[in-house]
């Protein structure tokens, strides 16, 4: 049999919706600012997450990791931030070593708090970066400049143990030799903290820059560009120490987060607050849950009905597969296939034969030995598309 | 019965868009066979499509009575005849039926070549001509000039052409008069044994198939027992009736009538245009001159788009040849479209028709293989074989000699479109026969071998012309072709679906065309993939599809997996569409692009 995987660990997501501003790419569920009851939100948690540990039976683990996202978690007060977190730990007890994040934005609401944070708790402050350029900063819809943002990293630095922060690139009109120079100066920012996520600008459907598309205006790169500006980032990123763990997620090693580490992994983890998606254990093996979208819904659902769960789906075997290939691939360590047979019953080997991945072997897109199978350097930036090919190839139940 | 001196049968001949049908509603309107309130515009065309397209696809009739100047009441008989070349032979079916026509002509456009194929075909079947100018309240009317260039490309006497306006009504009492002066009544003889027309026949959903007949001679009545003397096959009539253009029932027909029956006939395909209809008891000794059945011209592969459609294409299929007995279709396989239909069509007008109907009327999604016409395949062996596909194409060792079919074809044109008129025909192996002027016009005649006109020379044509120029064709016999089959190969693998035969020294630029169309519509895969297009083992033109460069989300955490999952169903749900072909996947965009392309 194969080598144990390593564990995905078991992780809590809260998400808090409210932003001062909405950012013209974001398709998160976000909402304007209001101001909120903390008593009445803390009550709410509470009881959503006693609800989802009934899924964990009598032996619940221990979490190894909260992460606080949004919206902007950084406006919650952050005396029901340190409640949040006690109610984790008396539901189901934190690990020593318990990652707790905060995501944040370099205004000055924000990081007048950071202390406040850290004393109830969060050991890891991710911020939204995105740009340390004036003009795209502007373009982004972001309310703060470049100067403003390194300030906060470094005060993010002094006060937290762990510190990462956010890029935006592939942005109109950006070029090769722009982003060079800029990542330069990103990866040097990250030395400290030795976690940096770098994502390519994606146009949604739905968002004010995705009804900019529609009328017609370039706002992606072409192919071409985005798959050079890639390759970049992928060389100067690991010449800097700092090599891709994930897709769009650099660490240094044994820095990279452990919460999100759950997602791919395929772990289990729960989701609370608005919006907030799960995947909790069940009688199929996984279970699916999305919570209730409108803040205001959700609380009056909680309230009533003691959680806010608006789906619950329980996967089949052969989503749960695709689920974890598409998630797991996403990862340079791959997919173990020992974690491949925990999940879904079916043996690496017998689920996606040798001869039926020759095809994408030839092409060198994907590396596949006894201990899993993972995505080459190559195979990484075409990831959908490869992921789509296995997927199409596994056994239909 | 009525007195044959006081019929007259006519058609209107003219070309499309010179307010033929809307003359027809004129003359039923004016003689009261429909009351205002009744009268739908084209009152004629019945199918959607014949009402949008403006074309007439059946021949379809009505009878008009009308009180002359002299004081006699007549019995005017309106067949309204498909004005497209692929239905030249129920035009000419329609003209045997008639006496005279109406040469209807737009009093600014002028003669167009379509025009002159029928007016042809009317002065060969002894017709009558009673010439009027249409559309003559709009500003660009110039009957005058018209009237001369009828008589200058015609070739009759236009002295007495009448102006009309079938939009105000105005002129349409003159040409009724011409009708009763001009047109000669029919002739016939009712003690005769019972002979009568085949015209046309159609389903009806109420009356089963109901048969147009232009009666010759004796009388037919309800409860008779016809024979049909192509098929020999006898029925009993049920109903006797004229369309006014409403149905009536009638007690009989006689001599120069026309009118329908119903004979409890189920399917269209057991009667044949242009058949007699004789006395079972008493027959006729020998049909009426002129059966012939019709041909299928061009052949093609209607697949559905998805395969679960097949028993739906095969029904839909079935039902429209109810009323349209002139296309075939038989199964066809193909590896890379899975099952369909080999259709054989009269042109490709016919084919787009059935081809909309599909999917208008059936809501089918098709692709549809390239067009190709009947080619005579001699082998070696001595032996002749007539093939229409692709996939059918013998091994060009065996082959002997391959014989095509040939057009001879008429262009009406602006003089300023000359150039590239030409130009065309020449690329597309045209020889011409002819070139002449009248006034501006340029009037070409050119033979064609058919294969370089099924493709895409209608379209090539309405482009290099800006659709000002105008072209009818007849089939003019086969002469032997150099014609080789190519084939495109997506990956190595051979797309049956797109593989034609073409004219050897064609095949290079058709070939590279097709590849590079295909590299457009082909959708990036993770491998770099070969397009190619061969003759044999012989690659003639190749264009390489880079392989995708990147294709990954760039972000995906826990509240994304659901979200990105509903989106990769999404996309297996969309790939249904697409035809696996070896490792790359053709959209059906692909297949039906590729085949509309030109030459350049």
């Amino acid at each position: 049999m194969a080598d144990p995987a390593p564990s995905p660990g078991f992780g809590l997501y809260v998400h808090w919706p409210y932003c001062e501003a909405i950012c013209p790419y974001c398709d998160f569920n976000v909402r304007r600012q209001q101001t909120v009851d903390p008593l009445r939100w803390r009550a709410a948690f509470a009881a959503d997450i006693t609800q989802a540990a009934q899924s964990f039976g009598p032996e619940r683990p221990p979490l190894t990791s909260i992460y606080f996202g949004g919206g902007t978690p950084a406006l919650m007060p952050p005396e029901l931030v340190a409640g949040v977190i006690d109610i984790a730990r008396q539901t189901f007890a934190l690990t020593d070593n318990a990652e707790i994040t905060v995501e944040a934005n370099p205004t000055a609401t924000e990081t007048d708090r950071f202390q406040a944070f850290r004393d109830a708790g969060v050991n890891r402050l991710s911020l939204g970066i995105q740009s340390l350029r004036d003009d795209a900063l502007i373009f982004l819809g972001r309310r703060h400049s470049g100067a403003e943002a390194t300030a906060a990293l470094t005060r993010a630095l002094a006060i937290f143990p762990r510190v990462t922060f956010d890029m935006i690139y592939a942005r109109p009109g950006q070029d090769l030799a722009d982003w060079r120079e800029e990542l330069g100066e990103a990866l040097a920012l990250a030395r400290d903290g030795g976690h940096l996520s770098l994502y390519q600008l994606t146009i949604e459907s739905g968002t004010p820059f995705g009804k900019r598309a529609q009328k017609g205006e370039a706002l992606a790169a072409d192919e071409d560009l985005a798959a050079d500006l890639y390759a970049l980032t992928q060389d100067m990123g690991a010449a800097a120490g700092l090599p891709a763990y994930e897709v769009s997620n650099h660490a240094r090693p044994g820095e990279e987060s452990r919460h999100n580490r759950v997602y791919w992994r395929y772990g289990p983890y729960i989701g609370s607050g608005p919006g907030a998606h799960g995947r909790l254990p069940g009688p199929t093996g996984r279970t699916a849950t999305e919570a209730i979208r409108d803040p205001g819904r959700w609380l009056a659902a909680v309230e009533q009905h003691g959680h806010g769960i608006d789906s619950r789906e329980n996967l089949s075997r052969r989503i749960q597969a695709e689920e974890l290939l598409f998630m797991g691939l996403r990862l340079s360590e791959g997919v173990p296939a020992a974690r491949f047979h925990a999940v879904t019953g079916w043996t690496l080997a017998e689920a996606l034969p040798e001869a039926e991945l020759m095809p994408l072997i030839g092409e060198g897109l994907i590396d596949r030995d006894s201990k899993g199978l993972r995505l080459t350097a190559q195979g990484r930036p075409l990831l959908n598309a490869v992921v789509a090919a296995l997927i199409d190839r596994l056994p239909s139940s | 019965m009525i007195d044959p001196r006081r019929i007259r049968n006519f058609s209107i001949i003219a070309h499309i868009d010179h307010g033929k049908s809307t003359l027809a509603d004129r003359l039923i309107e004016t003689t009261g066979g429909l009351q205002s309130r009744e009268m739908k515009e084209q009152v004629l065309d019945s199918m959607d499509i014949e009402r949008e397209r403006g074309i007439t696809i059946k021949a379809q009739t009505t009878r008009l009575t009308y009180k002359a100047k002299d004081g006699e009441t007549y019995y005017l008989n309106l067949m309204d005849t498909p004005g497209h070349v692929d239905f030249a032979y129920e035009v000419s079916r329609s003209l045997a039926a008639c006496e005279g026509s109406i040469l209807l002509v737009d009093a600014s456009q002028g003669v167009e070549a379509q025009t002159l194929a029928n007016v042809y075909q009317a002065i060969d079947a002894n017709h009558e001509i009673v010439v009027a100018l249409n559309k003559i309240d709009l500003p660009a009317a110039d009957p005058e000039r018209i009237r001369q260039q009828i008589e200058d490309v015609i070739g009759i006497d236009a002295t007495d052409a009448i102006p009309i306006s079938g939009k105000t009504g105005m002129g349409v009492p003159d040409v009724l008069e011409a009708i009763v002066k001009k047109i000669p009544p029919p002739e016939g003889d009712p003690k005769a044994p019972l002979a009568a027309l085949l015209v046309d026949s159609w389903y009806d959903p109420y009356l089963g198939v109901v048969i147009l007949v232009r009666m010759q001679d004796g009388v037919l009545r309800k409860g008779m027992k016809i024979r049909m003397m192509a098929t020999g096959a006898t029925h009993v009539i049920d109903r006797v009736g004229i369309f006014t253009p409403k149905t009536e029932p009638v007690d009989e027909l006689g001599p120069g009538e026309i009118g329908f029956i119903t004979a409890g006939i189920k399917e269209v395909a057991e009667t044949s245009v242009g058949d007699t209809l004789t006395d079972d008891r008493n027959p006729r000794a020998a049909p009426l001159a002129g059966f012939k059945p019709s041909i299928p011209v061009v052949f093609c592969g209607l697949f559905p788009s998805e395969a679960d459609d097949f028993n739906n294409l095969r029904e839909s299929l079935s039902k429209l040849r109810l009323n349209d007995s002139s296309f075939h279709f038989e199964v066809e396989s193909s590896p890379a479209l899975g099952f369909g239909f080999r259709c054989g069509f009269l042109g490709l007008l016919h084919l787009e028709i059935v081809q909309e109907r599909l999917e208008r009327e059936f809501d089918l999604d098709l692709i549809t293989t390239a067009p190709s016409v009947v080619y005579h395949v001699h082998l070696s062996d001595g032996t002749m074989q007539e093939i229409h596909n692709p996939a059918d194409w013998p091994d060009p060792t065996k082959l002997v000699k391959v014989e095509e079919p040939w057009i001879k074809a008429t262009l009406m044109l602006p003089d300023e479109y000359l150039g590239a008129i030409l130009k065309l025909c020449e690329e597309r192996r045209g020889v011409q026969q002819n070139l002449t002027y009248i006034g501006n016009r340029a009037v070409a005649t050119y033979r064609l071998p058919l294969n370089e006109v099924v493709f895409d020379f209608y379209d090539r044509l309405k482009s290099v012309s800006r659709g000002y120029a105008s072209f009818d064709y007849s089939l003019d016999g086969y002469e032997e072709g150099d014609l080789v089959k190519l084939s495109i190969l997506v990956n190595a693998e051979p797309v049956d679906a797109l593989s034609m035969i073409v004219n050897k020294g064609r095949a290079e630029s058709r070939g590279r065309a097709i590849c590079e169309r295909l590299k457009d519509l082909i959708p990036k895969q993770l491998f770099k993939i070969a397009i190619q297009a061969a003759i044999g083992g012989r690659v003639v033109a190749r264009e390489t599809l880079s392989a995708m460069r990147k294709d990954v989300l760039a972000k995906c955490y826990g509240g994304d997996i659901s979200r990105k999952r509903k989106l990769l169903d999404k996309q297996k749900k969309g790939k249904k569409r697409m035809r696996a072909f070896g490792k790359v996947e053709i959209p059906q965009e692909a297949f039906i692009a590729a085949l509309k392309i030109g030459d350049e």
